[in-house]
């Protein structure tokens, strides 16, 4: 009678015993911010690595938030828009209609989505199927290549390759360039949208007008689309100029154009981001948008549109925020570059971004090779950092797809969006470390 | 379409300039086939581009119409709730990413209430994912187990979204109707039941999920027990995963009692659990919602997340975790929100019936949510010469928007393709409205038959 009675609750016991998930998971399951942001969390006294400022967003801003919030308008509690919040949404249309000299609609030319990372998403989903091969240039962020795989598509990488900078100067992101001859021949009948990323990260490059001529005429040529994540437009040094590849000849109809507030306002913790492009594109993110989450949150968007106001009355004056920000930022970047120089670490000089990419190999004896290791030796290292000495950086092989991991393995990636404090605690460490090499 | 010089190099300059246009016009009519072709969308979603929600928010929008459509309270919501957002604005660190799969707090808090709720152990780091929204949670799951090959049984009417992101995913949506049980006078959402023999019939080797929806949106079933048996007998005999879709869990009304499916013996391994903070809170703008279930599912719905959006906004998970702890603390209380905004519901629920009584009309009176349903046939409203291809419900909420000043939506929108006709006749009111819209709804059906008449 036992043996009876338990072989009938066995079935109730039973997980799910078949496969449960879907195949368009598969190869997407690792994150290395997962991994990272916890590593972080754990040990690091200075956390250079997952890139968001420890600076507060602007007055202006948390003030608009904090107005939304306390206003008669119990409403903005309450749904909005679904494509965007209309104030958000108009605002958006006036100042990128501005910087792109063309009239845009708010309805139509703009889509407000859970920051640059859903943008991207609904990107994907509404125009890469199966079989379809779309361009990534390497170092990528990294969810570009789970999200292409996601949709079925097959990502096709090609570097940023590095050529040695004039004598006794330091490297600049500039001298990481794309072969026009390599690019050309990734393009082929399968290509449906190359990924641009200017300012890039991790590199913190920005692409010149030849270089995007480059690819804007292959994307004309062949008739591929172009995602371009814009999300540090306003993080540019040295009086370089960000050019949007949609104001290309030929590129506004085959180009969606991506931008946050999380990386224009220092305030990712609120993820708003949106689309800007033609109507014949933006319907596709719209169904897509309509089909996963629908909406975004109501207070964060008024307040983001708050934002932009104040933007667009200030623009090109020195109190703008995105003149003030990257003034403060290029200050930054110069102090790190100054503490890495002085340690041995070969920083290369970001022309934007707030990431800066550095040359460790001069580091390598506090972590030696493991020649039969799966682990790409700037993972190991940057681990062993945090571990023993309490700074957080990010692997550059992070940025790369799987096979081409190894080839860039003694760099790491460190984010100054930071406090002076804590980059004066980095050189700190820094110089520490140093002087524990050279000690006998 | 080229045409080559010889043909009609005899015939002069006429012909010259003719063929010059039409040799432009061949290059431009390539150019743009060749991208009409290319730029088209992907298959996952052919067909998916129309939405009610679209549709009817927009004629709605009018201030001068009153609003019982959309599900949208209008109703403030509680004070300390409003407070908590403030707060946590005013921390730096918390308008910065925070956690992926949910803010720590967050998880921990939506742990011991659940833990309470269910009685048994949920770990916040494995079993809980934040998503934007219970929509996002839907689009999680529905996306982390649900592939071209399976079949996922949806129970009309339905929220609407279920059909299309099933469609997405490359799944067939299988249907089964609930059906109206009773003749008599005062409908009640109990009275809507499905045939166990139906369903049962539904399931098969390619069935991967059922999808559940109690407290129902738009009926307002409150499904009892023994009907949850029914569902999980036949989800532990077909190996099938349960999606419950639970976002009105505390708005049920006397006599009535929430089960959670997952709780049934057998089913925590194959369900997972989806709240919504819009509709705990009546705060629909933060767009929160979680999905709650055991490890080896709530994995996936990660993956999915991390390769979305990765995270949700912080500073709102923040806020809505601290009034969490606060109505955790009062769960042995009547004056916890959870219980308070019930029974503030039932009231205005009541009223609601009232009114459409005094109409002339027989609405289901709902168990719980904040939807009612009702039979506009009785009405008479002869609308066979409006054009439009469309349901008779949504010709009957169009003419109502313009007509009458006041909004609905059609029930048609909540029904797979071959229920439609069955359900044309009915159009959902939402009540979680402030006393002043409910005045101005009474005024238009008080004078409705005066109008017609």
């Amino acid at each position: 009678l036992k043996l009876q009675t338990q072989f009938l609750s066995l079935p109730l016991q039973a997980k799910m015993s078949r496969p449960v998930q879907a195949r368009r998971l598969e190869g997407t399951e690792k994150n290395i911010w997962v991994e990272f942001v916890k590593l972080a969390a754990t040990h690091s006294t200075v956390n250079l690595g997952q890139g968001f400022p420890d600076f507060p967003p602007p007055d202006f801003l948390t003030e608009a938030f904090v107005r939304a919030l306390s206003g008669e308008n119990h409403m903005l509690h309450q749904y909005t828009r679904g494509f965007g919040h209309p104030p958000l949404v108009k605002i958006l249309a006036q100042f990128f209609g501005k910087l792109l000299g063309r009239d845009l609609d708010p309805m139509t030319n703009v889509m407000v989505t859970v920051g640059a990372y859903q943008a991207l998403f609904c990107c994907f989903q509404a125009f890469v199927d199966e079989g379809d091969e779309v361009i990534i240039i390497e170092p990528f962020f990294d969810c570009y290549e789970p999200m292409v795989k996601m949709a079925g598509g097959t990502p096709v990488f090609v570097p940023l390759r590095p050529k040695a900078p004039k004598d006794g100067k330091l490297m600049s992101s500039a001298d990481w360039q794309l072969d026009p001859a390599e690019l050309t021949s990734k393009f082929s009948k399968q290509t449906k949208a190359i990924v641009l990323n200017s300012p890039n990260n991790p590199l913190g490059k920005v692409f010149s007008r030849g270089e995007l001529k480059l690819i804007a005429d292959l994307c004309v040529k062949h008739d591929v689309l172009c995602i371009s994540d814009e999300v540090y437009e306003w993080l540019v040094y040295d009086g370089k100029e960000h050019i949007r590849i949609a104001s290309l000849q030929g590129m506004w109809d085959r180009t969606v154009t991506i931008g946050s507030a999380g990386k224009t306002f220092s305030a990712t913790g609120w993820k708003v981001g949106w689309t800007v492009g033609p109507n014949r594109l933006l319907q596709h993110l719209r169904t897509i948008h309509q089909n996963s989450v629908y909406l975004c949150a109501t207070v964060a968007q008024e307040a983001v549109a708050q934002g932009f106001q104040r933007e667009l009355e200030l623009y090109g004056k020195p109190e703008s925020y995105f003149i003030q920000l990257p003034k403060e930022l290029q200050q930054k970047r110069d102090w790190l570059v100054q503490s890495l120089d002085a340690v041995g670490m070969k920083p290369i000089v970001p022309e934007g971004t707030y990431f800066l990419v550095a040359d460790i190999s001069k580091f390598k004896s506090d972590v030696p090779d493991v020649p039969d290791s799966d682990e790409p030796y700037d993972s190991r290292f940057a681990k062993w950092m945090v571990k023993n000495k309490g700074l957080a950086a990010i692997p550059l092989s992070a940025f790369y797809c799987g096979a081409h991991k190894k080839n860039y393995n003694h760099f790491i990636r460190f984010c100054f969006a930071k406090e002076e404090a804590t980059l004066k605690a980095a050189n700190d460490i820094l110089q520490k470390w140093k002087q524990e090499k050279t000690s006998p | 379409m080229l045409f080559t010089s010889r043909s009609f190099c005899c015939l002069g300059i006429k012909t010259y300039q003719l063929r010059a246009n039409l040799l432009s016009r061949s290059i431009k009519l390539s150019a743009s086939a060749t991208m009409a072709f290319r730029h088209k969308n992907t298959r996952r979603i052919e067909g998916l581009d129309s939405n009610v929600w679209v549709e009817f928010t927009k004629v709605a929008a009018d201030p001068s119409i009153v609003n019982l459509g959309q599900g949208l309270p209008d109703i403030s919501p509680p004070t300390y709730v409003k407070e908590e957002l403030a707060k946590a604005a005013a921390v730096d660190r918390l308008n910065q990413y925070t956690r992926g799969f949910g803010h720590p707090s967050l998880v921990k808090a939506l742990s011991q209430v659940y833990e309470r709720v269910c009685g048994r152990k949920i770990d916040p780091l494995t079993d809980i994912l934040v998503t934007v929204g219970a929509y996002g949670s839907l689009f999680s799951t529905i996306q982390a187990l649900i592939e071209e090959g399976d079949e996922v049984i949806i129970i009309e009417p339905f929220y609407d979204c279920y059909e299309p992101m099933v469609k997405m995913a490359g799944a067939k949506p299988v249907f089964i109707p609930l059906r109206y049980k009773n003749d008599g006078n005062a409908a009640s959402s109990a009275d809507w039941v499905f045939d166990p023999a139906e369903l049962a019939n539904k399931f098969n080797s390619r069935t991967k999920a059922i999808i559940l929806n109690t407290p129902h949106n738009p009926i307002g079933k409150v499904f009892t027990r023994e009907e949850l048996q029914v569902i999980a007998d036949l989800c532990i005999k077909h190996d099938t995963l349960c999606i419950s879709d639970e976002v009105y869990e505390w708005l049920v009304y006397k006599g009535n009692k929430h089960i959670k499916i997952a709780m049934l013996p057998g089913m925590w391994e194959r369900t997972i659990t989806i709240g919504s903070a819009g509709k705990t809170y009546s705060v629909t703008g933060w767009k929160l919602g979680w999905s709650i279930g055991p490890q080896n599912l709530i994995k996936h719905l990660q993956v999915v997340h991390q390769n979305t959006l990765y995270t949700c906004p912080t500073p709102l998970q923040e806020a809505l975790a601290q009034a969490f702890w606060i109505d955790y603390k009062r769960m042995d209380d009547p004056d916890c929100y959870f219980y308070l905004l019930s029974r503030e519901l039932e009231s205005k629920r009541d009223r609601m019936a009232h009114l459409l009584q005094e109409a002339g009309l027989k609405p289901v009176i709902p168990d719980g949510g904040y939807f009612m349903i009702v039979d506009v046939s009785t009405l008479n409203v002869d609308l066979s010469d409006v054009d439009e291809d469309q349901p008779y419900d949504y010709k009957f909420v169009k003419w109502m928007i313009t007509s009458k000043k006041l909004s609905a939506i059609p029930l048609s929108a909540f029904c797979g393709p071959e229920t439609k006709r069955q359900f044309e006749k009915y159009i959902r009111f939402c009540f979680i409205k402030e006393n002043s819209t409910l005045d101005a709804a009474e005024v238009i059906l008080k004078n409705w038959n005066k109008q017609t008449a």
